[in-house]
């Protein structure tokens, strides 16, 4: 811009122009974008429907058949619901008790690592991006690879999907709580430090009264993120709800009525779970005490 | 009179902060509790002292040591009276007639087997002899009435512990490898370090090739297959490898990254509009607005696990019942998170906007778009990858994509390499899509700091 001649006066006609042929470039591009995205939805919906056993057309209108079978049965046996509910309450708290158990051990593990992946607060500051690494490949594998290889190793059981979903939960919380923990106020710690506290003096003292309105709101969600992922690795062998819901979908048609109370008890867990923890996200937002 | 006051209140407030220290050691002293004795309950509950009798840490030792490396088996059949070489023991790995590798050679009664450091397994008509350096010569032969065993000393009762010997079974397991003797078979292990065969089949011209020797083939205009030039031979026997069978992993990630892509723009195509029924600021009738806001709490709450169950019963498996089952479990969660954005929009303006005699549709259009915009970009990249691992562990449960690959090499249990092969791919992929929704979201969205 330097060399444009600054002792032109431009007109409202210049700057109109300029003004239009640049709205038309970015209507273009935007136009552009769209046409993209839309060819890459459709070829991707083709190619997708092209390589399902089962096509979209063919099959659309078969899609409440299924939920209205489960339906039938149950409603059949709508008597025997409640015994169904009280038999498998106890997969479902083995659910729920991996979920729980692993966002405790995912979220203790996940402030150590933060913290030590943080600038300003790191322990040891050169070793900073060996752990950011380190997390971001704990958050890249997916749950069901590590359950697998564990349930192999150490056969069935809540154990491995416990280790696999805590593993995750590492690298997910870790990122996001050293993005909170790079908001922290130093002041606190380098007063702790001026009367020789130790790190972890400094950080349980320092640092940790600072973020843990935020780290508890993170952990919140990842809890209900957990069920989620505990009832899923359930149904590829690592027990709970979701192991209980293979068994009897294998068993097919009559015996119907158990899947339908399994679908019952996780969808009301779910929402549940989902309820609680929006609610107290609101109120940590909102600066309340629980 | 004033000094009882002054006296009284100091007195309210040491109480006060009194209480307030005993509340505050209540919690830093009883929370800690609180989740030790829950990890005690999980230690029983999770039956954790029984874990040692079902951990297998032979499964674990298989696993690690498949995972680097590949065997080469050396069968002798006693029934067929035949013997074959053959990678991995399988069909696609078995060595022609005449030839074989480098470590055995033929002779005229059968093969020797060079394990190396001295330890030579020669197999000659009907039997089979270990050389042991420090120990012996093992020998053995499988007849119908057991197997006949002779060692360097003693009988098969007193042997080391790294031979095992009953009647109608000898195993001997060394550092080089394993040779396993029953009444129908002679079989012989060598563990080498690598994954074999994942260039080119034994059946391939190319195989054994240094890339040198490759490079200097892809320039020469010599053919090696007629009708196709070099090059093109290479990449499809690459492809078609049916030892690894690269195409058909390539196509499995691609299934992946395609129900994630489909399930994640399709939620968000379908949510948007159903947000603004949603929001309290454009939504006037409170019945709409509790009406779809259930809608999105129930199509979140039945999951993605169920949508997959139900939807396989429909479609079959395969990544389309992937994607629907992505989209509307997101549905869900966008119409949610969307709402709450439009609820938050500056409401000012949209009043510019109107104040230049703009229709609603252009209200729209210039006063929320462009502020919802980023917000919806940000959120829907960041689900682009999170559904990536979803669409891993769906297409594991419906049927598709390369999840689907890596539940089927784990059910058979001994494909380990490929696991490993799979797990490594799935990683790349998950990484890749990460780095892409974060390069795109800093393109997209000036300001947004992407990253930590």
């Amino acid at each position: 811009m330097a060399d444009a001649p600054a002792d032109v006066p431009r007109t409202t006609d210049d700057v109109r122009r300029d003004y239009m042929a640049m709205t038309q470039r970015r209507r273009l591009y935007s136009g552009l974008i769209l046409v993209i995205f839309v060819a890459l939805m459709v070829s991707g919906f083709r190619i997708a429907d092209a390589r399902n056993a089962g096509g979209f057309w063919d099959g659309w209108h078969n899609v409440l058949d299924f939920p209205a079978q489960v339906w039938g049965e149950a409603a059949e046996k709508i008597q025997e619901l409640p015994a169904n509910l009280v038999t498998f309450l106890p997969a479902l708290i083995e659910t729920v008790n991996i979920a729980a158990a692993s966002t405790l051990v995912g979220t203790l593990l996940a402030i150590v690592i933060s913290l030590l992946a943080t600038r300003g607060l790191a322990r040891w500051p050169r070793l900073i991006p060996v752990f950011r690494r380190i997390m971001d490949i704990m958050r890249a594998i997916p749950e069901i690879v590590i359950a697998l290889i564990l349930i192999f190793v150490m056969g069935g059981g809540p154990v491995p999907a416990m280790i696999a979903i805590a593993f995750h939960t590492v690298g997910a919380l870790g990122k996001l709580f050293s993005e909170v923990n790079e908001n922290a106020s130093l002041q606190p710690v380098e007063g702790l430090q001026s009367v020789g506290a130790s790190w972890s003096q400094r950080m349980l003292l320092g640092v940790m009264p600072q973020v843990a309105p935020n780290y508890l709101s993170y952990t919140l969600l990842r809890f209900e993120i957990n069920v989620r992922a505990s009832a899923i690795l359930g149904f590829v062998g690592a027990g709970g709800i979701g192991y209980e819901l293979r068994n009897t979908m294998s068993w097919g048609q009559g015996q119907f009525d158990e899947a339908a109370a399994i679908f019952l008890l996780l969808f009301l867990t779910i929402i549940l779970f989902d309820q609680l923890s929006s609610h107290f996200r609101e109120r940590l937002t909102k600066g309340a005490a629980l | 009179m004033t000094m009882t006051a002054v006296a009284g209140e100091s007195r309210d407030f040491k109480a006060e902060a009194e209480t307030l220290f005993q509340r505050k050691r209540l919690w830093n002293f009883g929370l800690p509790l609180v989740v030790l004795a829950y990890f005690a309950y999980i230690f029983f509950a999770f039956d954790i002292p029984g874990l040692s009798e079902r951990a297998s840490l032979d499964n674990a030792r298989t696993l690690v040591a498949d995972s680097y490396s590949h065997k080469t088996h050396v069968t002798y059949d006693a029934r067929m009276d035949s013997l074959e070489i053959a990678i991995e023991g399988e069909r696609k790995g078995t060595y022609p007639d005449g030839e074989t590798p480098a470590w055995v050679t033929p002779t005229d009664a059968g093969v020797v087997a060079d394990l190396g450091s001295g330890h030579v397994v020669t197999f000659e008509g009907e039997g089979v002899r270990y050389e042991i350096p420090g120990y012996g010569m093992i020998a053995a032969t499988p007849s119908r009435r057991g197997v006949e065993m002779s060692f360097p000393s003693g009988n098969r009762e007193d042997q080391p512990e790294w031979i095992n010997a009953s009647k109608n079974r000898l195993t001997v397991t060394t550092e080089e490898g394993r040779l396993t003797v029953t009444r129908t078979r002679a079989e012989l292990f060598k563990y080498q370090f690598g994954w074999e065969l994942f260039w080119f089949t034994l059946d391939s011209p190319f195989h054994g090739k240094s890339f040198a020797e490759l490079a200097s083939l892809a320039m020469s205009s010599e053919r090696v297959i007629a009708d196709t030039s070099n090059l093109a031979a290479m990449l499809d026997h690459f492809w078609n490898n049916a030892m690894w069978r690269h195409g058909e992993v390539a196509w499995a990630i691609f299934e992946t990254i395609l129900m994630a892509f489909l399930g994640t723009c399709g939620a968000a195509m379908v949510a948007l509009p159903l947000a603004f029924m949603a929001a309290r600021n454009f939504s006037p009738f409170m019945a709409i607005r509790f009406g779809v806001r259930r809608v999105f709490d129930f199509v979140r709450g039945v999951d993605a696990l169920i949508w997959t169950i139900v939807l396989s019963r429909a479609f079959g498996p395969g990544p389309l019942t992937g994607a629907l089952a992505i989209l509307l479990t997101d549905s869900g969660t966008f119409g949610k998170l969307f709402s709450e954005t439009l609820e938050n929009v500056d409401g000012k303006q949209i009043e510019g906007v109107q104040s230049t005699g703009a229709k609603p549709l252009q209200r729209y259009r210039f006063g929320v778009i462009p502020q919802i915009t980023p917000v919806l970009l940000s959120q829907l990249l960041y689900y682009l990858e999170s559904n990536t691992r979803s669409a891993t562990i769906i297409g594991a449960i419906t049927g598709g994509g390369i999840g689907l690959l890596l539940t089927q090499a784990m059910i058979t249990q001994k494909d380990w390499e490929e696991v490993s092969y799979y797990i490594i791919l799935i990683i790349v992929m998950v990484m890749a899509m990460d780095t892409i929704s974060g390069w795109l979201r800093a393109k997209l969205i000036k300001s947004d700091d992407s990253g930590y």
